[in-house]
């Protein structure tokens, strides 16, 4: 064959996901590992308190009040949609709809920890502390880790808030938007279950 | 191949290069840095292990007391799995990857360094427990409730787990950019399985750290908890499950021994191809023998718990589910004979630590396969058996594997070759030292010396297996400080290496050595899993045949 050059075949161009992508799906993953340890372990000690031994002291029957935690889960959920419609208002090119439904999701997130705080000014007040049992314990860690995600959102949706008021995210530059939106769905999606798993299942 | 006469240049201020170093964003850099850094605790933890050594030289000795002891054997198994094993991985990794798959840099340079620096401080916070009078002395997994406040008094434990949390962070930052950059950034005609073979396994490797690492995270945090918050996860005083933390802990841990084995079969494999001048066999059996090992890998980690008592099912899974790792392995066992087989064989120093790796992986394994089977580790588990299998895999395994990609690659990022003739004293005393140290612990195990005993009686019939073990130690010792002196003094007294030295065909070979901060002046196209030999033999190239 020597003599004749061979022609190698053409180059298929890449055309997955971007590298910040794969980099945020990568993330999310380890995030599902690291819940799902936490959810494991509070459904093992589910209701060991009052097996003969335990502890003792309030259950999940006895000091949740679903009435608020619907209220402050369907804020959470709402801010997955608003946030859909941001992104989608950012992508059409209007960045005033995009700024003012990006500030929905941040004040919904807000009204999700404040309705959190006061939830667990009420389990204090009722004597549900990590000290007190298992259930304290393993409640205040998932709840507690799951709201740091929330906070950490926030944080980053105000970064974003304020870059887009500057002028500098724009219809242009729609990726970052983007991928603080798939950390701000996956937060939701743990609230689903973590909500399915302490409000419903467990108590 | 040419080496350009470097003009003389005035050297830049030591700050400069102190700046350059801690600032830097570079992989090639990052990744040095994630080397060096794991040499200094590798000498260090190694230190450890040999004052271990001297006090178990003769029976009623009296060198190290109990405590002291009980410290040495945590931070030493701490600090090699943590900051020796790992950082060393992700080191080559960062500094090859990116060469390799014909990119710039990582996908998130930033968060590279940031990777390196928590990685650092972990290690050093762990460390910092020194100072507070007291290490860690619970073992490197601390089974519960040896952390609790009750057994552990002092801040160490704080100290250990806060430094393997900031660390953990660390790890995970480098598995998001490695999954980011060898999925998102690979040369043009790079598709999936054209990857190279060890950025293929660091792939893998990545995502097992993204499901492994984070359960041990939030352990970590349950164990902070219970010591200051007085939460009450693993005191089984107090309501809690220590069982739990051992299954949270192996869920990692067991994963964690697939972390620092993989890459290295990334680095043999690349290795094996090149000294034996053959292509390496059956590729796309080791690629999904890479993903088959680490699916496996994360449904076995109980097989480090039969003798807690779990139920006759559990045992029989978890037997069953390793001893199905073995083929995976020995599917990449045989594949690797088969590229040597027919080859026109050299052995230059990375083969050498190759074939010692082949050797000694494979007699690792077995003894993995033995303990894999419940009834066998009842009689032996947490025995010296147990401690001799462990480090066979792991200095056998992973840190021939290590040795042979650092002789590899040395070149390419310093420009000049390592010295062949220290390179073979280091290897022949690591070989010797290694099998004259690990060998005897087999023994002295099946003869019931349990691990972790800060000493023994004269009558046991264990004196003899651990003074062999204690001299092969101390054979072992001069060929680690061989290595250093190597790797230091050859970076001006080395022959210049020029681009390809060892005629490989990958891409970083492509570029010059040291490689510019660019990588590439222009990003190359690849057809084949060896763009280096379609250049060089346009007639006969490689993707007509994948």
């Amino acid at each position: 064959m020597s003599g004749e050059l061979l022609k190698p075949p053409a180059i298929v161009p890449y055309r997955g996901p971007s590298a910040s992508q794969w980099g945020m799906l990568a993330f999310l993953l380890s995030e599902v590992a690291f819940f799902s340890t936490l959810i494991m372990v509070y459904l093992v000690f589910l209701g060991a308190d009052s097996q003969d031994g335990g502890r003792g002291g309030p259950t999940p029957a006895g000091v949740l009040s679903l009435g608020l935690v619907i209220g402050t889960t369907i804020c959470l959920l709402s801010s997955s949609a608003t946030i859909h419609l941001a992104e989608r208002a950012l992508r059409q090119g209007e960045e005033t709809a995009f700024r003012l439904w990006w500030m929905a999701t941040i004040v919904l997130g807000v009204g999700f920890l404040a309705g959190t705080a006061y939830e667990w000014r009420e389990l204090i007040a009722h004597g549900l502390t990590v000290r007190r049992n298992l259930f304290g314990t393993t409640y205040y860690t998932l709840v507690g880790f799951h709201g740091v995600h929330v906070t950490v959102g926030v944080i980053v949706m105000l970064i974003v808030q304020v870059l887009a008021l500057r002028r500098q995210i724009t219809a242009r530059n729609p990726h970052g938007v983007e991928l603080v939106s798939w950390y701000w769905h996956f937060v939701d999606g743990v609230w689903v279950v973590v909500f399915a798993v302490v409000y419903v299942v467990g108590r | 191949m040419s080496v350009a006469e470097q003009p003389r240049v005035e050297a830049p201020p030591w700050t400069a290069t102190l700046n350059e170093w801690t600032a830097t964003v570079d992989h090639k850099k990052i990744g040095l840095l994630y080397i060096c850094m794991s040499v200094v605790f590798l000498v260090v933890a190694g230190v450890e292990a040999l004052l271990m050594r001297w006090q178990l030289i003769v029976p009623r000795n009296t060198f190290l007391s109990p405590q002291i002891f009980n410290q040495m054997f945590t931070m030493h198994g701490t600090t090699m799995v943590f900051f020796v094993g790992m950082p060393i991985l992700i080191g080559i990794g960062n500094f090859v990857v990116p060469l390799q798959i014909g990119a710039r840099d990582m996908a998130f340079p930033r968060l590279n360094a940031l990777g390196f620096w928590v990685t650092l401080f972990g290690g050093l916070l762990v460390y910092f427990s020194f100072l507070t009078g007291s290490a860690p002395d619970f073992g490197w997994f601390a089974y519960a409730p040896l952390t609790e406040r009750t057994f552990a008094r002092g801040p160490a434990a704080d100290f250990w787990s806060l430094g393997l949390i900031v660390s953990g962070i660390g790890t995970v930052t480098a598995a998001v950019n490695f999954v980011a950059t060898i999925l998102g950034m690979r040369a043009p005609g790079m598709r999936l399985w054209k990857i190279p073979f060890f950025s293929w396994t660091i792939l893998w490797t990545s995502v097992q750290i993204l499901l492994a690492l984070p359960p041990l995270t939030a352990a970590l945090f349950m164990v902070v908890f219970d010591r200051q918050l007085g939460a009450h996860f693993f005191d089984a005083q107090t309501g809690g499950s220590s069982f739990l933390w051992q299954h949270l802990f192996w869920f990692f841990g067991h994963p964690e021994v697939y972390i620092l084995i993989l890459p290295g079969f990334g680095m043999i494999a690349e290795v094996i191809p090149v000294f034996s001048r053959k292509v390496l066999f059956g590729y796309e059996f080791m690629a999904a023998a890479t993903m088959a090992i680490v699916f496996i890998s994360m449904g076995v980690w109980a097989h480090h718990m039969f003798c807690v008592g779990m139920s006759r099912t559990l045992d029989l899974y978890f037997a069953g589910a390793s001893l199905l790792v073995s083929i995976p392995t020995g599917i990449k066992m045989f594949n690797w004979l088969a590229t040597m087989y027919g080859g026109k064989l050299w052995l230059a120093s990375p083969m050498l630590f190759a074939c010692g790796f082949l050797s000694l992986f494979l007699i690792g394994g077995l003894t993995g396969i033995m303990l894999a089977a419940a009834p066998f580790d009842f009689q032996l588990s947490d025995s010296y058996f147990v401690v001799g299998h462990f480090h066979w895999v792991l200095i056998g395994g992973t840190l021939f594997a290590t040795f042979a990609g650092l002789h590899y690659w040395y070149p390419k990022a310093t420009g000049r070759m390592l010295s062949e003739r220290i390179a073979r004293w280091q290897f022949f005393l690591l070989f010797v030292g290694f099998i004259v140290t690990f060998g005897p612990m087999h023994i002295a195990g099946m003869l019931g010396m349990p691990r972790r005993i800060y000493t023994y009686d004269a009558n046991r019939g264990w004196d003899i297996w651990n003074q062999l073990a204690t001299v092969g130690g101390l054979i072992q010792a001069p060929s680690y400080l061989l290595f250093v002196y190597n790797i230091i003094v050859s970076l001006w007294k080395g022959r210049p290496a020029g681009d390809n030295p060892w005629d490989a065909w990958t891409l970083e070979w492509a570029t010059t050595s040291p490689p510019p901060p660019y990588n590439f002046e222009e990003i190359p196209t690849v057809h084949s899993r060896r763009p280096l030999w379609d250049l060089r033999h346009p007639d006969d190239p490689d993707w007509q045949y994948e």
